[in-house]
């Protein structure tokens, strides 16, 4: 029976179901015992399933992330939270030159099947430290799949397939949507890794996006129709890596125009592979530049002013306004930059 | 919360035998810590196979050095001088334990039993690791300074989780015990009783960087304390010793008592690797003191003076030494066979398209007609 639930919960559903069905599943990390994590995702997974499931260990990122790889090599499929994003980077050796490249080094021999949990991106109120899009520094790393659900369904399908996969896999869970509703029915599967989902049809703008920044994208679209008569689709890609180049050049070709939009640091980031895979694949369809809608070049700014660097609705307006839209090249402006410029 | 003074190191390194091969029982004061310790020299038979295990990995060592002079290893870390330290505590370990040797532990796989091309696939560069780690029970050899300890207490944990009854041993040299992985290692494995067993080479340099500069511990084996690990400090070139306390140090670990830590003293005889000048840094008399502590000579001599070895045997193994090497160098100046397209085969499992693109390009590049393919598919005509 479909009923309301959280992010939060479809997660737990799925650390649960996963628990069940696969013995070799484990569970630690920080605070994921009795307290149940710092977001709760882990709730009553201990009272649950014992100690030995789901367990708190020493205060050490890399030696979580280590201490996984070795039990990999035990046969486990360990599930490990690092709590806040910004606190995953003593670890950062271990997933780098480890956790990414053990299959390659070993020739397939020696795999680790692990998910590494990362409480992602801002929007919050979180203090320093606590809000940081990471997700360059991982989808740069070959060997390691990077996903973002925006949906409590896909919280539950994708990290029910991310236990499941023989690789590694970064997930990322935006903290801005871990309380965020849907008529559910659990257990439940959405489309696999590597397929993107069009959230929102329309014919004049592709929108581009994932994560934290897909509620925004789908309320900018509602506002642009409605005051501006464009209209506006919405891709969400669910999963960074793999990279469904298939929907989203099929979506641009059609639109004609498109926006990258991500939470993170704009420069070289994941919004500029995406703004290039499209210029890439979609030049003769385009009418205009591929613009991108980001955080500002600078560290994650204290909570008061986060929403100053956030991308809101009007950063996302703003730059769709700016596609050309008399298909006239508009020389007043540069083009580069995620200013905002009022059309 | 242990018991501080069971966690502590013998206060000197256990040592049974002298440099020339006398043990140090004739010392009654020696001879009762030891025995206290839970320490005894092993028996004939056992020293006699860390002495064969050491005759060949020696032979082997010198083998792979010559070989990179001839330009057939990109490059190679010598163990020469730490025979001890890489033979007795691969001889002591079962089938069911797992390993987790750094770059320069190449003499330890050898003991260990994988085949020696394999050994040095890492180092003659045609593939980060030649041998499978699983059927071995052998990570691959370690770059990154102390991570792998870290593994290694995952891995013991795992087995503790099993219970397989095996244990993993970790190695590490002096400079890695200042890497934070040493110590989380150390720390999850205490806390989890994992059976791990770290033993630190200190062979008392990292590359050019002496022991002093690198730490103010009375001893590397007294970090494993403040975790509440059980530490040893260990002569590293007697090779009785070696064998004897990683032996104990196994039981302990196996039978659930958790960690332990063990400082082995030795000497890296050759440089860091060929491209190192180690004269830049240290000074010739320090290296002959050493040369007259060589753990090969040592166990030689006492097992001459014992009667448990003869020149016959001695020339026996010397010859299978040598069988040994040439069969190594044979193979090793065979060109290795590699096949470009490999390098995306393992990636992930299943390649991203991304991959699949790019291993069109280089298919494409390779049958030499580069100009026909790019990485990025044709895009479909103008649409508007």
């Amino acid at each position: 029976m479909s009923r309301p639930t959280t992010y939060a919960q479809a997660l737990n559903t799925a650390l649960r179901d996963s628990l069940t069905q696969d013995e070799s599943v484990l569970v630690f990390g920080e605070d994921v015992g009795a307290l149940g994590g710092v977001f709760r995702i882990t709730d009553g997974l201990t009272r649950d399933f014992g100690e030995e499931r789901c367990f708190d260990t020493p205060l050490a990122e890399a030696g979580i992330t280590g201490f996984a790889i070795g039990l990999c090599m035990q046969g486990f499929r360990p599930v490990i939270e690092m709590q806040f994003d910004a606190f995953g980077y003593p670890a950062f050796e271990q997933v780098v030159s480890h956790v990414a490249k053990m299959r390659n080094r070993t020739r397939g021999q020696l795999t680790l099947p692990m998910v590494l949990r990362y409480p992602y991106a801002g929007g919050i109120g979180g203090v320093e430290h606590h809000c940081d899009s990471s997700e360059g520094y991982y989808v740069h790393t070959p060997g390691l799949h990077v996903v973002s659900p925006s949906t409590p369904a896909d919280a539950y399908s994708l990290l029910r397939e991310a236990i499941a996969s023989d690789d590694p896999v970064v997930f990322l869970e935006p903290k801005s949507l871990y309380w965020s509703k849907a008529e559910l029915e659990l257990p439940t599967r959405t489309e696999p890794f590597g397929r993107a989902a069009v959230r929102r049809v329309g014919s004049d703008v592709t929108l581009i996006t994932y994560g934290p920044q897909v509620p925004n994208a789908l309320r900018a679209a509602e506002i642009a129709a409605a005051e501006e008569d464009w209209d506006v689709e919405v891709v969400d890609l669910r999963t960074l890596v793999p990279f469904d180049d298939e929907t989203v050049a099929a979506s641009v070709r059609k639109t004609g125009r498109a926006v990258v939009l991500a939470e993170a640091q704009g420069f070289a980031g994941m919004g500029a592979e995406v703004a290039a895979r499209v210029s890439e694949r979609c030049f003769h369809s385009l009418a205009a530049p591929v613009l991108r809608v980001s955080g500002l070049d600078m560290p994650y700014p204290p909570p008061i002013l986060e929403h100053t660097y956030l991308p809101g609705v009007d950063r996302i307006l703003d730059t769709i306004a700016r596609l050309q839209w008399d298909d006239e090249p508009d020389l007043t402006h540069e083009a580069a930059g995620t200013q905002a410029v009022h059309a | 919360m242990s018991d501080i003074t069971s966690l502590l190191p013998c206060p000197q390194p256990v040592r049974f035998l002298d440099p020339d091969g006398s043990t140090t029982e004739h010392d009654p004061g020696t001879a009762a810590t030891l025995e206290a310790r839970g320490y005894s020299i092993p028996a004939e038979e056992d020293l006699l196979a860390v002495w064969r295990g050491m005759v060949i990995g020696r032979r082997f060592d010198t083998q792979a050095t010559a070989l990179t002079k001839q330009g057939r290893l990109a490059v190679y870390p010598s163990s020469r001088g730490q025979d001890a330290c890489q033979v007795a505590p691969v001889l002591a370990l079962g089938e069911q334990d797992w390993l987790f040797p750094t770059y320069r532990d190449s003499m330890a796989l050898v003991t260990r039993g994988i085949d020696p091309v394999e050994a040095l696939t890492l180092l003659r560069g045609d593939w980060h690791c030649g041998y499978d780690p699983v059927a071995t029970r052998t990570a691959p050899q370690c770059t990154p300074l102390s991570t792998q300890i870290v593994h290694a207490a995952g891995a013991a944990d795992g087995m503790r989780r099993r219970g397989t009854g095996g244990v993993a041993l970790g190695f590490i040299g002096d400079g890695a015990t200042s890497e934070g992985d040493f110590h989380e290692g150390l720390n999850f494995a205490a806390v989890f009783d994992a059976p791990l067993v770290v033993l630190v080479q200190n062979n008392k340099y990292a590359i050019s960087v002496p022991l002093a500069k690198q730490s103010k511990a009375p001893a590397l084996a007294y970090k494993g304390v403040g975790y509440g690990v059980r530490s040893e400090q260990v002569d590293g070139n007697d090779p009785a010793a070696m064998l004897s306390v990683m032996r104990s140090a196994y039981a302990h670990a196996r039978a659930g008592h958790g960690p332990v830590l063990v400082e082995a003293h030795t000497y890296r005889m050759e440089a860091h690797t060929n491209a190192d000048d180690a004269t830049r840094y240290r000074t010739s008399e320090e290296v002959d003191d050493w040369t007259g502590q060589d753990p090969v000579v040592r166990l030689q001599a006492y097992l001459v003076a014992r009667g448990a070895l003869d020149e016959a045997r001695i020339e026996e193994v010397r010859e299978q030494a040598e069988a040994f090497a040439a069969d190594v160098r044979t193979r090793m100046h065979a060109e290795p066979k590699v096949d470009p397209m490999a390098l995306f085969e393992h990636v992930y499992a299943e390649p991203t398209p991304q991959l699949r693109e790019q291993a069109e390009m280089v298919r494409a590049e390779i049958a030499g007609s580069a100009h026909a393919a790019h990485p990025v598919p044709e895009t479909e005509e103008a649409t508007r």
